[in-house]
C-alpha cells in the first residue's frame, strides 16, 4: 500500500514525460487522477491507523536490498507512522488541490503536459522523502524534490531570470546537501546503520561531540531545503516558477522538509543542547529576516516568499525547543501548509486576472472584481497573522508560548515576528484589495474559473477551521507524542497573559500598516527616497550581495586563475620539458609531427615484428 | 578459451572491415557494428556465467608463450574486470552508432579505417582488462595507443595532430616507467623464486621487501596516473578529448582511461601492499586535489568538450580516492564508479557531439536556447548531466557515495573535502546547461540545431536507461564487485573499521 502511494504519481510522471505529444490531450487529467488516488490511499491508511491502538500504529514495507557493501547495508524500505501520515495527507491533499487549480492556471501553456509531469514527479519524490525508513533513502527523496523544484522554477526556460533562479536554487540546496551527506557519513561510521530506528537507539551510546556534529550537519541540510539563514537567498528567486509551484513546493511542502528532518532526527537533537540552541538561533534569525523582507516587497509573490521564510523560521525555532516544541513545529507546518498554499493560489488568481502582473502597486480595489479570491485570501490573511479562532492562531501561539519558556529574547523575537507578520500581510491586503484602482490600461480584472476557485475555497476552509479541527478533534499533541515525545512548557509567563499581549502586538502591526497603506494613496511607482531599512528589505537584506562578495567573486577569481594556471603553468612546464628534450617547439610543429608519427609507426611495426618472431620461435 | 575468443572477435572484425572495398563504406560500417555486437553478446555470457561467491580469477586460461622469460598468455577475469569488459563492449557499438557519419567528413581517413581502428582498440582494451600476465598486460597497454593515436590524428578537429602527439608522448613516457618497474619486478621474482615470472597471481604471493616495493610501485603508479589521469599529469586529456570525434572521446575518456585506475586496483594494491599503504596518504591528497582542481578548471572552460574532459579529471579523483581508502565501500564504490563514469561521460560526449556537429562550434557561447528548438536533445543532455553531478536516483550517486563513505571511515578530512566537491559538480553542469540550453535561441542556433534523430537517440537512450536502472538496482553490479574487492582487501591485509556503537537488534 505504501509503495502504491509513491508509485501512482511516479507512474503518472513517467507516462507524461515519456509519452510525448500523444498524451497532450489528457495528460493533465491523468496527473490529477494519480495525485488524487494517492490522496485516497493516504486517507484510507490514515483511517486504518486511527482505528489501531497507539503502539501498533507504525507500519513498514520492505521492497528490496538497495545497496549492500560490507557494513553499508541500505534497504529500499518505507516506514509509515503518525508523523509520516500527517505529511502524506498534507502533500497529497494540498498537492491534489493544486493539480486541479493548475488545470485552469496552465490552460493556455504549450508545455502544460510537461508541467503536470513534473508536478507528479514532485509528489512522488516528496512522498519518498517522508516515507523512507532510513536516512539514505530519505536523501534520495531529498534530492529528487530538489530536482523537481529545479525543473519547475526554471519551467519558463526561455526566460533568463527563470533559468538562473532554477540553477541558483539547486546549487544553494547542494550546499545544504553537503550537510545531509556529512550527517549520513557520520551516522554510518558511528552507528554502522542508517535506519531511523538504529540511529535513534544508538544516539545515547555515542560520544556527545559526535552527536552534536551530526545535529549541526542536519541543521545545515535543513537550512538549504527550508531556506533558512544563511542559505535563504534562493527562495525569493524561486518565485520565477509558475504560481501553483510556488504554492505547493515553495510554501506548503518541500520547504518544510527541513522541519521534518529535524523532528525525524529528534533522538539526535534531544541529546545535544548545542545543536538545539543552534537550531533555535537559526529559526529566530530567519523568522525576523523573512518578515523584514516581506515588509518592503511590491511583488506579491516575493512578499509571500519572505513570509514563508519567516513562518518556517517559526517551525525551525519550535523544533529547536525540543520535546516542548516538536509537535507545535509540525502543527504550525500543517496549518501553514493550508493557509500559505491558499494565499499563493489567491495571488495566482489575482495575477491571472491582471495579465500576470505581480506588482501590487498596479493592483488596488480588487475586492469587488474578484469576490471569491478576496474572501479566500482574507481567510488566509486572518489565519497567518494569528487571529483567533483561525488556524494560525492556535499553532503560532503555542510556539510563542513555548519560546518564552526557553528564553526571554527568543520569546520576544517570536512576538516581534508576529507583529511584523501582521504588518506586511495587512499591507498586502490593503494594496491588493482596497484603496483605489491603479490598474494598467489594458487590464480588465476578472474572477478566475471555478476549477481555480474551488481549490482556493477548500484551502480557505482549512485556514478557517483546520487549526481547531487538528487541535480539538485530532488532538495533534497526543497523536504525535509517541513519535516525537511531548512535554508541556514550564513557563513563568502563562498563556492567559501571553495571548492578550500577542493579540495586542498583532493589532498594532496591522493597524500601523492600515494607516500607512490603507488610509493613504499608494504611488504607482515605488518611491525612491526611502529609509535605509526599506532599501535593505527591498534588496532581500543584501543576501545576494553578501553571497556574491563572499563566494561568487572569489570563486570566479579562483576559477579564472586556475584555468590560466592549467593552460600556462602546467602545460607550459611540460611543454618546456618536451621542447628541451626533443627539440620540440611551436615553430617546428610540422617537422615534429612527421617525426612522432614515423616514430610511432616504427615502434608499432617493431612491436608487431617482435611479437611475431616470439610467436614463431615458440612454435 | 572464451576470453581469447572474446578478444579475437573484434580483431578479426577489424581485419575483415579493413579488407572490404573502400567503395562500400556502408557495408564496412554494418560489418563493424555486427562484430561489436557479437563481442557484446560474448561479454554478456561471461558476466552472466560469473560465480559471485568468489573473488578469485575465473575463466582462467594460460598458454606458455616465451618460456625463457616466464611470459605466458594468461587471461582471467574477476567481477571488476568482467564488468569493465561489458562496459567496453556496450560503449563500442554505441560510439559506432552515434558516430555513424563522423568519419565521412574526415580529410585524411576513410569510414572503414575509422571503424576498423575502433575494433582494434576494443580488442586491446579487452586484452588489458583480462590479462593476468604483467608482460601481456604491458603489450596491450602499449598497443592500444596506436589505434587511438590514429583515431585522433586522422579524424579529429583542427588541432588533431598536436593533440594526438601529446597523447602519445605522455603515454609512451608513462609506459617507459612501467617497463622499467616491470623489469625490476621480474628480477625480484627471479631472486625469490629461482626463475623469473610475469604471472600476476604468482607475483601477488611474493614477499617483496618494503623498500623495493616502494621503488617499483612508483614506476607503475606513474604510468597509471598519467593514463587515469591525475593532476598534474592530466594536460594531455583535455586536448585529446576536445580534438577527437565524440565517439573517440567516449572510448578514450570512458573506457581507455579506466585501464589506469584498473591497473591500480588489480596490480598495484595486490602486488605492492606495503608500498600502497605507505603512499596512500599522499595519493589521497592528490586525489582530493584532482577532484577540486578538475571541477574548478571545468567551470572556467569556454570549450564544451574541454569542460567535460576536466569534469572527468575530477571524477577520476573520486575513483582514486576510493581505491586508496582500502575499505570495501571505497573499493567497490571506485570500481562501480568506473563503470558509471563510462556511461555518463559517454552520454555527455555523444549528445554534445550531436550539438557540436550541427552548430559547427564547440564554444559554449555559440549556443543558447537549444531547448526551445530541440527539447528532447536538451532533455537527454540534462539527464546525462544530472548523472555526471551524481544526482540520487542515478547510478553515479551510489558509487560516489560509497566512495565517500569508504573514505570517511578512514580519512575524515579527505572525505569532507571530497563531499564539498558535489557543490562544484552542480555548478559546472547546471551553469553549462543554463548557458547552452536555456534562454532565447539565437538565429544561428535556430537555423542549425535540429532535434535529435532516431539513430542518435538509439545510441544515447540505452546509456541513460542503464544509469537510472543501476541507480535503483545497483546490487546487480555490486554483487559481482564485492567478492573481488574482498579478495583485494585480503591481499593488502586490510579489514573495514568497525562502528564504535554497536546497536543490538537494529532491525536491518
Amino acid at each position: 500500500m505504501i509503495a502504491a502511494l509513491i508509485g501512482l504519481p511516479l507512474l503518472g510522471a513517467v507516462v507524461l514525460l515519456l509519452g510525448g505529444r500523444r498524451t497532450n490531450a489528457w495528460g493533465h487529467l491523468l496527473a490529477v487522477v494519480m495525485s488524487a488516488s494517492s490522496f485516497f490511499i493516504a486517507a484510507m491508511l490514515f483511517m486504518q491507523m486511527v482505528g489501531k491502538p497507539e503502539e501498533e500504529r507504525e507500519i513498514g514495507q520492505f521492497l528490496f536490498d538497495w545497496i549492500a557493501v560490507g557494513a553499508f547495508q541500505i534497504p529500499f524500505g518505507f516506514y509509515l507512522d503518525q508523523l509520516a501520515i500527517v505529511f502524506v495527507l498534507l502533500i497529497t491533499g494540498v498537492g491534489t488541490l493544486i493539480h486541479i487549480y493548475s488545470i485552469g492556471y496552465m490552460a493556455h501553456d504549450p508545455n502544460r503536459r510537461q508541467f503536470f509531469g513534473y508536478l507528479n514527479l514532485f509528489i512522488a519524490s516528496m512522498l519518498l522523502l517522508v516515507l523512507a525508513d532510513n536516512y539514505f533513502l530519505l536523501y534520495l527523496g531529498w534530492e529528487s524534490v530538489g530536482l523537481a523544484s529545479y525543473l519547475l522554477i526554471s519551467f519558463y526556460q526561455q526566460k533568463p531570470s527563470a533559468a538562473a533562479a532554477g540553477k541558483k536554487a539547486f546549487i544553494v540546496n547542494r550546499v545544504g546537501d553537503v550537510g545531509l551527506a556529512l550527517a549520513i557519513l557520520l551516522m554510518f561510521v558511528t552507528f554502522g546503520t542508517l535506519s531511523f530506528e538504529g540511529v535513534a537507539a544508538g544516539a545515547g551510546l555515542a560520544a556527545p561531540t559526535t552527536v552534536t556534529w551530526i545535529g549541526l550537519a542536519l541543521l545545515l541540510a535543513a537550512c538549504g531545503k527550508s531556506a533558512q539563514f544563511p542559505l535563504q537567498s534562493w527562495l525569493l528567486d524561486a518565485m520565477e516558477g509558475p504560481t501553483p509551484v510556488s504554492a505547493l513546493i515553495h510554501a506548503a511542502t518541500m520547504v518544510t522538509a527541513g522541519v521534518y528532518l529535524i523532528v525525524r532526527a529528534h533522538a539526535i537533537f534531544d541529546l545535544s543542547e548545542t545543536a538545539r540552541t543552534a537550531v533555535v538561533i537559526v529559526g529566530a534569525i530567519t523568522l525576523l529576516l523573512g518578515a523584514f523582507i516581506g515588509t518592503a516587497k511590491d511583488d506579491i509573490k516575493k512578499g509571500l516568499a519572505g513570509s514563508t521564510m519567516s513562518q518556517i523560521g517559526y517551525m525551525i525555532l519550535a523544533a529547536g525547543l525540543g520535546p516542548v516544541g516538536y509537535v507545535f513545529a509540525i502543527f504550525h507546518l500543517l496549518t501553514h501548509g493550508m493557509f500559505k498554499a491558499g494565499l499563493f493560489l489567491g495571488a495566482g488568481s489575482v495575477m491571472h486576472g491582471m495579465h500576470d502582473d505581480v506588482n501590487m502597486r498596479h493592483y488596488g480595489a480588487l475586492r469587488t472584481m474578484m469576490k471569491v479570491t478576496y474572501a479566500t485570501f482574507a481567510l488566509g490573511f486572518l489565519a497567518i497573522i494569528g487571529v483567533p479562532p483561525f488556524a494560525g492562531f492556535w499553532s503560532k501561539d503555542e510556539i510563542i508560548h513555548a519560546a518564552f519558556g526557553q528564553n526571554l529574547f527568543i520569546g520576544l523575537a517570536t512576538l516581534l515576528g508576529a507583529g511584523v507578520t501582521a504588518f506586511y500581510m495587512t499591507r498586502m491586503m490593503a494594496m491588493t484589495f482596497f484603496g483605489e484602482a491603479r490598474w494598467e490600461q489594458d487590464v480588465k480584472p476578472h474572477e478566475s474559473p471555478a476549477v481555480m476557485t474551488i481549490p482556493m475555497i477548500v484551502l480557505a476552509l482549512g485556514s478557517a477551521f483546520g487549526g481547531m479541527a487538528m487541535l480539538f478533534i485530532g488532538d495533534i499533541e497526543h497523536w504525535l507524542e509517541p513519535v516525537t515525545g511531548f512535554a508541556y512548557p514550564q513557563n513563568s509567563v502563562s498563556k492567559a497573559v501571553l495571548i492578550p499581549i500577542t493579540l495586542a502586538v498583532i493589532l498594532g502591526g496591522a493597524g500601523y500598516a492600515w494607516l500607512c497603506y490603507g488610509r493613504r494613496p499608494i504611488p504607482v511607482d515605488a518611491p525612491t527616497n526611502v529609509s535605509l531599512l526599506t532599501k535593505a528589505a527591498r534588496a532581500d537584506a543584501y543576501g545576494d550581495a553578501i553571497n556574491e562578495s563572499l563566494f561568487m567573486r572569489p570563486g570566479q577569481y579562483l576559477t579564472r586563475s586556475l584555468t590560466w594556471f592549467d593552460a600556462k603553468a602546467i602545460d607550459g612546464f611540460v611543454g618546456g620539458i618536451a621542447a628541451a628534450v626533443g627539440g620540440l617547439s611551436a615553430r617546428s610543429r610540422r617537422l615534429q609531427n612527421g617525426y612522432v608519427r614515423s616514430y610511432a609507426l616504427t615502434m608499432f611495426g617493431g612491436a608487431t615484428l617482435i611479437a611475431l618472431i616470439l610467436l614463431l620461435v615458440r612454435l | 578459451m572464451l576470453l581469447t575468443i572474446m578478444l579475437l572477435i573484434p580483431l578479426v572484425g577489424s581485419i575483415a572491415v579493413f579488407l572490404l572495398p573502400a567503395s562500400k563504406p556502408a557495408l564496412a560500417k554494418q560489418v563493424a557494428l555486427g562484430f561489436a555486437l557479437i563481442t557484446l553478446v560474448v561479454s554478456s555470457v561471461v558476466v552472466v556465467g560469473l560465480d559471485n561467491s568468489t573473488g578469485l580469477l575465473q575463466y582462467v586460461e594460460s598458454y606458455e608463450w616465451i618460456a625463457a622469460f616466464g611470459i605466458s598468455w594468461t587471461l582471467g577475469v574477476n567481477g571488476i574486470s568482467a564488468l569493465l569488459i561489458v562496459m567496453t563492449a556496450i560503449l563500442v557499438p554505441i560510439a559506432m552508432i552515434a558516430g555513424w557519419w563522423d568519419a565521412e567528413n574526415a580529410t585524411r581517413g576513410t569510414a572503414k579505417g575509422y571503424f576498423s581502428l575502433i575494433l582494434i582498440l576494443e580488442s586491446c582494451i579487452i586484452g588489458a582488462f583480462a590479462a593476468n600476465d604483467l608482460f601481456l598486460f604491458f603489450v596491450f597497454f602499449e598497443a592500444m595507443l596506436f589505434p587511438i593515436y590514429f583515431l585522433i590524428g586522422k579524424f579529429g578537429g583542427p588541432q588533431r595532430a598536436y593533440a594526438a602527439m601529446k597523447f602519445l608522448l605522455y603515454s609512451l613516457v608513462g609506459g617507459l616507467f612501467m617497463l622499467a618497474a616491470m623489469i625490476g619486478l621480474y628480477v625480484v621474482s627471479a631472486r625469490e623464486l629461482g626463475t623469473g615470472t610475469f604471472d600476476v597471481v604468482t607475483l601477488t604471493s611474493l614477499n617483496i621487501d618494503p623498500g623495493t616495493q616502494k621503488m617499483l610501485f612508483l614506476g607503475f603508479f606513474f604510468a597509471f596516473a598519467v593514463k587515469a589521469p591525475l593532476v598534474p599529469f592530466h594536460t594531455w586529456l583535455p586536448d585529446a578529448a576536445a580534438e577527437a570525434t565524440p565517439g573517440t572521446s567516449t572510448l578514450l575518456v570512458g573506457v581507455l582511461d579506466k585501464v589506469g585506475t584498473f591497473g591500480m586496483l588489480h596490480f598495484l594494491l595486490p602486488i605492492f601492499p606495503e608500498a600502497s599503504k605507505f603512499y596512500a596518504p599522499v595519493i589521497i591528497v592528490l586525489a582530493v586535489i584532482s577532484i577540486f582542481y578538475g571541477a574548478l578548471v571545468a567551470i572556467g572552460q569556454t570549450d564544451v568538450m574541454r569542460l567535460i574532459a576536466f569534469t572527468s579529471i575530477s571524477h577520476f579523483g573520486f575513483i582514486v580516492l576510493g581505491i586508496f581508502a582500502f575499505t570495501s565501500q571505497g573499493l567497490s564504490g571506485a570500481s562501480f564508479y568506473m563503470v558509471n563514469h563510462g556511461f555518463s561521460t559517454g552520454a555527455l560526449f555523444l549528445v554534445l557531439g550531436y550539438l557540436v556537429s550541427r552548430r559547427g562550434s564547440k564554444r559554449i557561447a555559440d549556443f543558447g536556447g537549444v531547448q526551445k528548438v530541440a527539447p528532447l536533445m536538451a532533455g537527454m543532455f540534462l539527464l546525462s548531466g544530472l548523472s555526471s553531478l551524481a544526482l540520487p536516483g542515478m547510478s553515479s550517486f551510489v558509487s560516489e557515495f560509497l566512495v565517500l563513505a569508504g573514505t570517511f571511515a578512514v580519512n575524515q578530512p579527505a572525505a569532507i573535502f571530497a563531499t564539498l566537491g558535489i557543490v562544484l559538480a552542480a555548478v559546472y553542469i547546471l551553469w553549462m546547461y543554463q548557458r547552452m540550453m536555456t534562454g532565447v535561441p539565437s538565429q544561428e542556433v535556430t537555423e542549425t540545431v535540429t532535434e535529435i534523430n532516431r539513430r542518435e537517440l538509439s545510441a544515447v537512450a540505452p546509456l541513460l536507461v542503464l544509469l537510472i536502472a543501476l541507480g535503483f538496482f545497483p546490487q546487480i553490479a555490486l554483487d559481482s564487485l564485492n567478492p573481488a574487492v574482498q579478495q583485494i582487501q585480503e591481499y593488502i591485509g586490510f579489514s573495514d573499521p568497525q562502528a564504535p556503537v554497536v546497536i543490538e537488534g537494529s532491525g536491518e
